[in-house]
C-alpha cells in the first residue's frame, strides 16, 4: 500500500469512526471547558483530602453515598441502609452498576475499598473508624461493624470514593498512593470508576480529559460529551481565557477581577459564602521549630507566644486590602452556618502593643525566626494573605520566612504523608460531615497515638485531652441542644489554649460564562455532572 | 650615545580617549545614550537605600493600609509613593530600585560563573585535545539542543528538592546563580576553545614550550590574553540574557520569593492585577526592565562591532 493509500484509507476509518460516535451521543451534547488555578495530580481517589481534588474524583468515581444539590445526603452506590442495631449499619448495594472496564460492582469492592482508603498513605483513614469491621453479607448487602455508636458514619462517606478490587489487583494498586509520592503509580494516572464520566487521558499539570460514561446507571442532568480540565495557576490568565471564551468556567474568580468579569458580555461570577474557614496553625509538638533561631526549645509552646501571634494580626485589614470585603473574620475554626451557637464567640481585639508585650514576657522581647509554609494556588489570595501576616508579624518582632508554593508541593510537605513537615502554615478546612466533630477530631484532636486516625490534618499538634473527650462525646450525643452545648465547651477550650488562629471564610467566585448554567454549592465543589451548556 | 628624545608614554586616560574604541563610541548617538541609561540604573541600584522611601524587602516597613495606591499623577495618587504601591503596600518605585540589585547581581554572578567555568573547559578543550576535547565539546554539544531557560529551569528544580525546597532568600540567590552560570557556560567553552586551537600552533607558544614553561602558565598567561576580546562581546551580551532569565525564573515561580522580589518576582505578581484597572503594579518594572536589558543590549552590539577588525 503505497503512502497515499495508507493516508486515505486512515482519513476513511477516522471519517467512519467519528459518523459512528457522532451517531451515539445526543445531537446537542456539548464539550465543557474548565479552568482551576490549581492543578489534578494524582486520581487516586485516597492521595488528597482537598476539595478540588475530590470534585474532580467525583466525575470519575461514586461513594455508597453522595450529596445532593443542597448538600443532603442521598443513596448513590448504596440504594438504602439501615441500623438494625445502633452498632451495626447494614448497606444494600445498587444492583447491575459496572465499573468503566466493565467489571461488575459488588459488596468486594466495598470491602476493599474500605480496607486500602484506611491503610497507610491514604489521606482519608478518618471515614471509617480504625476499629470497624467490614463484613460481606452476600454480594449486594455489607454490613459495618462498628465498636461504638457513631450516628453520623456516612457524613463523610460522599468523598470515599468505591474503588474496583479486581482492577487494583491487577495494576498492582492495592496501596493507596501517597500525597508526598514522588513517582506516579498506576492508580495515579488511571481511573476506574463507577461514575458519570471516564478518563480519557491525564496528564498532570497540562489538562485532562473526561469523557461521558454512556452505560452509567444514573440518569444524566447534563447534556456535556466531555469535559476538558485545565490548570491555570495566572489569575490573569485564567479571567482572560473565561472572557475570551476559551473556557466556559473558572474558580475561583480572583476578587480584583470579580467586577471586570461581571462587566463582560459573555460570563458572570457566580458567587457566595463558602463554608471553608482560612486559618493559621502553630506546631505545639516539636521540641524545636523548623527554620528557626530558636535552638533547644520551641516558643509555641508557650500560650503567651500563641496569644500574641493571633493578636498580632489585624483580621480586617486583610478583609478590606487583601480580599477586598469578600471575607467574614471568623472567630470559630468552622463557619457559622454549621454551628448553631457561632454568635456567641467573638474574635479578640487586634492588639500589636499587647502582642508585643506578650512576647516579651514570653522571653523573646526581640521576637524570633519561624518558617511558614503557605499554598498558592489554593485558596483565594492565599499567598497574599502570608505575605500580610508576613508583615503583621514582622511589626511585633517575628521574622517569619515565607515558604508560598504550589498546592501539589505544599500539601506533600505538610501533610500526615509528609510527615507535618512544618511550623507554621495556613490552611483551609470544609468539614466534609457538615459537622463540628469532623472539625475537632481532625483538625484539632490530640495526634498522640500513631494508631489512631483522630488528628490527622492537625499539622501543628495540638492537643488538649479534655478537648479530646468532649470531641467523643459529641460523636456519640443525639440530642441537638446537648451537643451544640458540648461542641460550645469544645470550641471555649480551644479558644482559651489559643490553639489555633482563624482567619475568615473566604466568598466563594466562578467565573461561568453565560452559556452554562451549572449548580454551586457552599462547599465549592466544581460538579460538571449538574452542568447544563447551550450551543 | 644618542641625545634623541625619549617619547613620552601618554597617560592611561590619554590613551582610551584616543583609541578606536573610544572613538567609535562617541561616533554612535545610541551607544552613547544606552551607556547614559545603564550607567544612570547601575547608580540607582547602587545607591538604593538612600534613594527609596521604604526597603521594601522589610515586611515591618509594609503597611498593609497604603495598598493598591496609583501612582502620584493620577487623581488617587498619594505621596510619598511615586510609582504607586502594590497589593502588600509596598512602594513600586523602591521595590524596583531593589529588585534591579537583585537582577543585576544575579545576572553579574551568573555570568561571571558561566565565564570562569567555560574559559576554563573550553581553554582545557583546546589545548590539550584529543579524548578530553571531545568529552568537553560533545557535553556543550548537548547542553546547546536544549534552551537555556530549560537548563536553568532543570538545575533550580533539582537544587531544590535536593535542599528540601524551604530555602531564604541568600540561598535562593545562589541557586539562582548557579543555575544562570550552568546553563550559559557552553558558548564561553566554544568560543574560548576555537581561539586557542588558532593560537597553540603560534611561535609564541612553541616559544613558551621551548623554555619549558608549565602548560597551565601557557595557557593562562600567555594564550587566554589573545581570546579576551570576544570573550568581552559575550559576556556584555550574556549579562542581557541572564538577567532576562533570572526575571524569567522568578515570573514562573522559581525565582526569588514575593518578600523579596526580584523585576521578575514584581512582573509577575503584577501580571495578577492586569484586569483589574491597577496597571501601575506590573507597567513600572516590566518597563524598568525593558530599559535595562535593551540597553545592556545596544552596548553589547556597539562592542561587538568595535571589536571587529574587519568592520573598522
Amino acid at each position: 500500500m503505497s503512502i497515499r493509500q495508507t493516508f486515505i484509507a486512515a482519513a476513511a476509518s477516522l471519517i467512519a469512526f467519528a459518523t459512528v460516535s457522532a451517531s451515539v451521543l445526543p445531537a446537542s451534547a456539548q464539550t465543557l471547558r474548565y479552568a482551576n488555578q490549581g492543578d489534578l495530580k494524582s486520581l487516586d481517589p485516597y492521595t488528597l483530602r482537598e476539595t478540588t481534588t475530590i470534585a474532580h474524583h467525583g466525575q470519575v468515581y461514586e461513594g455508597l453515598v453522595g450529596r445532593g444539590k443542597d448538600l443532603q445526603i442521598i443513596p448513590a452506590l448504596a440504594e438504602s441502609w439501615e441500623t438494625p442495631e445502633p452498632t451495626r449499619w447494614r448497606f444494600h448495594l445498587r444492583k447491575g452498576v459496572k465499573f468503566h472496564n466493565g467489571d461488575a460492582f459488588t459488596a468486594d469492592d466495598v470491602v476493599f475499598s474500605a480496607d486500602r482508603v484506611r491503610a497507610k498513605g491514604s489521606d482519608f483513614t478518618t471515614v471509617i473508624p480504625a476499629d470497624a469491621k467490614v463484613l460481606k453479607i452476600d454480594d449486594y448487602t455489607v454490613d459495618f461493624v462498628l465498636t461504638k455508636p457513631n450516628p453520623i458514619l456516612t457524613s463523610q462517606w460522599d468523598v470515599w470514593y468505591i474503588m474496583d478490587k479486581k482492577w487494583a489487583e491487577a495494576n498492582n494498586a492495592n496501596a493507596p498512593t501517597p500525597a508526598a509520592a514522588t513517582s506516579p503509580s498506576f492508580a495515579s494516572l488511571n481511573a476506574n470508576g463507577t461514575g458519570p464520566f471516564t478518563i480519557e487521558s491525564h496528564q498532570p499539570g497540562v489538562k485532562t480529559v473526561f469523557k461521558v460514561n454512556a452505560n452509567w446507571w444514573g440518569k444524566p442532568e447534563h447534556n456535556l460529551k466531555e469535559i476538558i480540565f485545565t490548570p491555570i495557576a495566572s489569575d490573569a490568565t485564567r479571567v482572560a481565557a473565561l472572557l475570551s471564551g476559551e473556557v466556559d468556567i473558572i474558580e475561583p474568580v480572583p476578587v480584583q477581577d470579580i467586577a471586570r468579569v461581571n462587566g463582560s458580555a459573555n460570563a458572570a461570577v457566580m458567587a457566595g459564602p463558602e463554608l471553608r474557614t482560612i486559618f493559621l496553625g502553630m506546631d505545639q509538638i516539636r521540641d524545636e521549630l523548623l527554620f528557626s533561631n530558636i535552638k533547644g526549645k520551641n516558643p509555641f509552646k508557650d500560650i503567651r507566644v500563641r496569644e500574641a501571634f493571633y493578636k498580632a494580626i489585624d483580621i480586617e485589614l486583610i478583609k478590606s486590602r487583601v480580599m477586598r470585603g469578600l471575607s467574614t473574620p471568623s472567630a470559630l475554626m468552622i463557619a457559622p452556618p454549621l454551628f448553631k451557637l457561632s454568635g456567641d464567640f467573638t474574635r479578640p481585639k487586634y492588639d500589636a502593643d499587647g502582642a508585643k508585650k506578650l512576647l516579651a514576657d514570653a522571653g523573646y522581647p526581640d521576637g524570633f525566626e519561624v518558617g511558614m509554609d503557605c499554598p498558592n494556588d489554593r485558596y483565594v489570595n492565599d499567598a497574599a494573605i502570608c505575605q500580610a501576616v508576613v508583615g503583621m508579624l514582622a511589626r511585633i518582632g517575628v521574622k517569619v520566612i515565607l515558604n508560598a508554593q504550589p498546592k501539589a508541593l505544599y500539601f506533600a510537605k505538610v501533610f500526615k504523608t509528609g510527615g507535618f513537615n512544618t511550623s507554621f502554615y495556613l490552611l483551609g478546612w470544609t468539614p466534609g460531615t457538615q459537622d463540628s466533630h469532623n472539625v475537632m477530631h481532625d483538625i484539632m484532636g490530640c495526634r498522640d497515638d500513631p494508631a489512631s486516625p483522630r488528628g490527622a490534618t492537625n499539622l501543628g499538634g495540638y492537643c488538649n485531652k479534655q478537648f479530646d473527650a468532649l470531641t467523643d462525646q459529641v460523636l456519640q450525643e443525639t440530642d441537638t441542644t446537648k451537643r451544640d452545648q458540648l461542641i460550645k465547651q469544645a470550641y471555649e477550650i480551644a479558644a482559651k489554649d489559643w490553639a489555633y488562629i482563624p482567619l475568615h471564610q473566604q466568598a466563594l467566585a466562578w467565573g461561568v460564562s453565560k452559556k452554562v448554567k451549572i449548580v454551586q454549592r457552599p462547599d465549592n465543589q466544581v460538579l460538571p455532572y449538574w452542568a447544563v451548556k447551550s450551543e | 650615545m644618542t641625545d634623541a628624545p625619549i617619547p613620552r608614554t601618554p597617560s592611561l586616560l590619554a590613551r582610551t580617549i584616543d583609541s578606536d574604541i573610544f572613538y567609535s563610541f562617541r561616533r554612535s548617538k545610541l551607544t552613547m545614550v544606552s551607556a547614559a541609561i545603564v550607567f544612570l540604573l547601575l547608580m540607582m541600584a547602587l545607591l538604593a537605600p538612600v534613594l527609596v522611601v521604604q526597603n521594601p524587602f522589610d515586611p515591618a516597613q509594609l503597611e498593609l493600609i497604603n495598598s493598591r495606591i496609583a501612582p502620584l499623577w493620577t487623581a488617587e495618587g498619594q505621596k510619598p509613593f511615586l510609582l504607586g504601591t502594590d497589593e502588600q503596600g509596598r512602594d513600586i518605585y523602591s521595590a524596583i530600585l531593589y529588585g534591579m540589585r537583585i537582577s543585576l547581581v544575579v545576572g553579574v554572578l551568573g555570568v561571571s560563573f558561566a565565564a570562569v567555568l567555560g574559559i576554563g573547559l573550553g581553554l582545557i578543550a583546546g589545548y590539550v585535545g584529543g579524548a578530553v576535547d571531545s568529552l568537553i565539546m560533545r557535553i556543550a554539544d548537548v547542553q546547546l539542543t536544549f534552551p537555556a531557560i530549560l537548563i536553568a529551569l532543570l538545575i533550580d528544580g533539582v537544587v531544590k528538592s535536593a535542599l528540601g525546597n524551604h530555602l531564604d532568600a541568600s540561598t535562593t540567590l545562589i541557586v539562582l546563580v548557579v543555575a544562570i552560570g550552568l546553563s550559559f557556560w557552553v558558548q564561553y567553552a566554544r568560543t574560548v576553545r576555537g581561539s586557542v586551537m588558532v593560537e597553540k600552533n603560534k611561535d609564541y607558544v612553541a616559544a613558551a614550550q621551548l623554555i619549558g614553561l608549565p602548560a597551565r602558565v601557557i595557557m593562562i598567561r600567555h594564550v587566554l590574553p589573545n581570546t579576551m576580546g570576544p570573550i568581552l562581546v559575550i559576556a556584555t551580551i550574556n549579562l542581557a540574557l541572564a538577567i532576562i532569565t533570572e526575571a524569567t525564573l522568578s515570573f514562573l515561580g522559581s525565582g526569588m520569593p514575593d518578600t523579596m522580589p526580584s523585576l521578575g518576582t514584581l512582573i509577575r505578581i503584577g501580571n495578577n492585577y492586569l484586569f483589574s484597572g491597577e496597571w501601575w503594579v506590573i507597567a513600572f518594572p516590566g518597563l524598568a526592565l525593558a530599559s535595562l536589558i535593551l540597553s545592556i543590549n545596544l552596548l553589547g552590539d556597539w562592542l561587538r562591532d568595535a571589536l571587529n577588525p574587519k568592520l573598522q
